[in-house]
């Protein structure tokens, strides 16, 4: 019996230890919050050099990094993380519908009463709000980006070649690019999400000309669809540039990372793309970078091209995080805003736009792509993209626009089958009308 | 293979056998070990399996459902993707069982007679089995690559054309098969060389003596007697291929497109996207197109199972 109680004692007073050294940072002084980020490597030396410099400033917190992946995995992670109140302190994730659609309101802290609000952009705040009037809870990370096309000027140069405004100009420089031994159109389906470009980056194009088409398209009316004009000129020159022959052999399996190293090496010419990747050039091509520009989708009716932007990536912070814990996030997010991390920002990410807050200003040695973008802004000719003015984004838009590509399904078909995939997301949001 | 959902029917167990050869042996270990494992079925088997037929007619966001009745199974099948995963899940179940079982028995009759490496043939032919699915899945897709991969340079040295392995729309499918077989071929011949080894050799001796063929004897002895071998084969290859998921997401996700999606794999991609009543539906969908498939199989392989 006494055996057993000092062998009882024993368990306990080690229990009590171990339970005292897994409490963490509390026990110095020090509070330690994690910070989840992608796993993209541009993304993750970013991190670290934000998180570097944070830690500096603030000697009594400590911030870990954890990754999840890109794409569709990544989405499922943080949907199921923010579901289970398992997500870390602070998370770096997508605006517009991606965060919109997993319930901001009840899962995340509300940040407009912070120091920085009020120099976000309105546009900026409506991508990261929920249904409560007045609250967002994102702040902005890194610099807005834009869709449409990202080309090589060294060999438009060479081939004496000028920025296409419409699609039979695209398509006239595309064969020559073709008949010169280039590649007229990268296409790299090794990651799958890079198929959606001609679609997702035509609609300030389709903004332009009919303001009301995003929200007829959230009502559920009958014109507003994909598989009508003006939505289905994005599927009908997806399907175009394969019936054409004017992409690349290894379309099906060449990944992102390595298309932006072909385009940088003018090994291809013209890309579709959001301009966010830019860094991932700096990283394999630095000395190419300034090869690179950008043109708007080019239009078939005549209007001036549009770029549609991208608002940059939000830091969020779930409701799960408490106490010192949501202290020392709310700092974390603030020091974005201030002049130590719009720098970092600025020298650690490449600007792939201009600034989502007026606390953030662009340097004058951005590269020749950047300069092209904000040509496009300070003309005026921009539209959101429609994941901003719309909840409404199917999930199989990338397999469907893979279909139309490698020649399973035609445009009508992909877009037909788009618009009843959106059917099955409309319903599980509860969005009036579907 | 997987572990099964479906119950095999196989010899029956009535309580009188039991209690013939059971009375003189009394457990030294109460009945109450049972609990810790009944519990743990129950828990994390038992009550979501019965918890996902409720939810399959819900609209279900993990905290809130609202029921909504057929709804689910009706969008399901409204699905034009959907007629294409059950397409593809049968030609990939019935393919991959059919590959393994005339695979499997032909190993297992080479692996268990005198041949020369005999011990390590049988390591090599068993040692995919053990490997995990998934790095096998990213081994393949990097092997096979179209343009880097290495099988093709090697084709393309000897002048032989260069297929897109996982990336032709019409050869996907096949090529998972081929992944899936490779990988799950060393149970077959290890469960058909189980039957093999126990056909007594007085049979062979009286063939041989009689003078029969090699392939009168594999027709007559070899391939009736291990015919509840073959049962065990077919049974577990199907399942296991019917609900595959694993090979073909770590090598393809579904694509290129839909062109290598299988129920499995719509389902996940269901409830990636959040739509978890929906994915619930489609799992109960696929547990009873499973079981209407190999219920009668199962009955039909062993209706002429007597006891000895």
């Amino acid at each position: 019996m006494r055996r057993g109680l000092i062998v009882g004692a024993a368990v306990v007073a080690a229990g009590l230890a171990l339970a005292g050294c897994s409490a963490g940072g509390s026990g110095g002084g020090k509070v330690q919050i994690g910070y989840l980020v992608d796993n993209a490597p541009a993304t993750q030396a970013t991190a670290k050099k934000f998180v570097a410099a944070f830690e500096k400033a603030n000697p009594d917190i400590t911030v870990k990094i954890q990754q999840k992946p890109q794409g569709a995995d990544g989405d499922n992670m943080v949907k199921t993380k923010l579901a289970t109140g398992d997500m870390e302190d602070v998370f770096q994730y997508n605006s517009g519908s991606q965060i919109q659609g997993d319930h901001p309101d009840e899962r995340l802290v509300d940040l407009s009463n912070e120091s920085w609000a009020k120099d976000v952009t309105q546009d900026f705040k409506d991508s990261v709000s929920g249904n409560v009037k007045g609250a967002f809870y994102g702040a902005p990370f890194g610099t807005t980006f834009s869709g449409g096309i990202m080309y090589n000027t060294a060999v438009y140069q060479k081939l004496g070649l000028s920025v296409p405004k419409t699609w039979d100009e695209f398509l006239a420089n595309s064969e020559k690019i073709k008949a010169a031994g280039i590649t007229p159109v990268l296409q790299t389906f090794g990651d799958t999400w890079t198929s959606q470009l001609f679609v997702l980056a035509d609609f300030a194009n389709i903004n332009a000309t009919d303001k009301n088409w995003a929200k007829d398209y959230t009502a559920n009316k009958s014109d507003a669809k994909y598989a009508k004009q003006p939505g289905l000129l994005g599927f009908e020159h997806t399907q175009e540039v394969f019936d054409k022959k004017l992409v690349n052999d290894d379309y099906a399996s060449l990944t992102n990372v390595n298309g932006l190293k072909a385009l940088a090496e003018g090994t291809a010419a013209q890309y579709p793309m959001i301009t966010t990747v830019l860094p991932n050039v700096q990283q394999s091509n630095p000395d190419k970078i300034n090869d690179i520009g950008y043109f708007a989708m080019p239009t078939s009716d005549g209007t001036a091209p549009h770029m549609t932007v991208w608002e940059p990536n939000g830091l969020y912070i779930p409701k799960s995080t408490t106490g010192d814990k949501l202290a020392a996030a709310k700092k974390l997010v603030a020091f974005a805003s201030s002049k130590e991390g719009c720098q970092i920002q600025v020298e650690a990410q490449l600007p792939t736009g201009p600034f989502a807050t007026s606390a953030c200003t662009l340097p004058s040695d951005v590269p020749t792509l950047v300069k092209d973008e904000q040509k496009y802004q300070d003309d005026g000719d921009t539209g959101l993209a429609l994941e901003f003015l719309s909840p409404i984004k199917g999930p199989n838009l990338e397999k469907i626009l893979i279909a139309v590509a490698t020649g399973q399904n035609t445009a009508a078909q992909g877009a037909a089958l788009y618009d009843q995939d959106v059917t099955k997301q409309a319903q599980q949001l509860g969005i009036k009308g579907w | 293979m997987t572990t099964t959902a479906v119950p095999v029917q196989s010899l029956p167990a009535g309580p009188s056998r039991r209690g013939s050869t059971r009375r003189a042996r009394r457990s030294v270990y109460p009945s109450w070990f049972y609990i810790p494992a009944i519990a743990l079925y129950v828990v994390f088997f038992a009550v979501p399996t019965f918890a996902s037929f409720y939810f399959a007619f819900t609209r279900w966001s993990l905290f809130d459902s609202t029921f909504i009745g057929f709804d689910n199974f009706v969008q399901f099948f409204q699905d034009p993707q959907l007629v294409n995963g059950f397409i593809h899940t049968f030609e990939y179940g019935f393919s991959t069982s059919a590959i393994k079982v005339v695979l499997g028995l032909a190993l297992a009759i080479l692996l268990t007679s005198p041949v020369l490496g005999r011990g390590y043939l049988r390591a090599v032919v068993f040692f995919p089995v053990l490997v995990s699915t998934i790095g096998v899945g990213f081994i393949f897709k990097n092997l096979l690559d179209p343009f880097h991969g290495m099988v093709n340079a090697v084709l393309g040295a000897v002048g032989l054309p260069k297929p897109g392995w996982f990336t032709d729309p019409n050869m996907a499918l096949g090529t998972i098969a081929g992944v899936d077989v490779w990988k799950g071929v060393g149970i077959a011949t290890l469960i058909f060389m189980a039957g093999i080894v126990a056909i007594p050799q007085e049979y062979y001796e009286a063939a041989r003596m009689d003078g029969a063929s090699s392939w009168r004897i594999f027709r007559s002895i070899t391939l009736p007697l291990s015919r509840p071998a073959m049962g065990t084969v077919i049974i577990l290859s199907l399942i296991g291929g019917l609900r595959s998921f694993d090979v073909i997401w770590a090598t393809t996700n579904g694509g290129p497109g839909f062109a290598s999606d299988v129920i499995a794999s719509v389902i996940y991609k269901e409830y990636q996207f959040g739509l978890y009543g929906l994915s619930t539906a489609g799992n109960v969908i696929l547990f009873l197109v499973v079981t209407a498939i190999m219920v009668p199989i199962s009955w039909f392989i062993n209706r002429k199972e007597v006891e000895l």
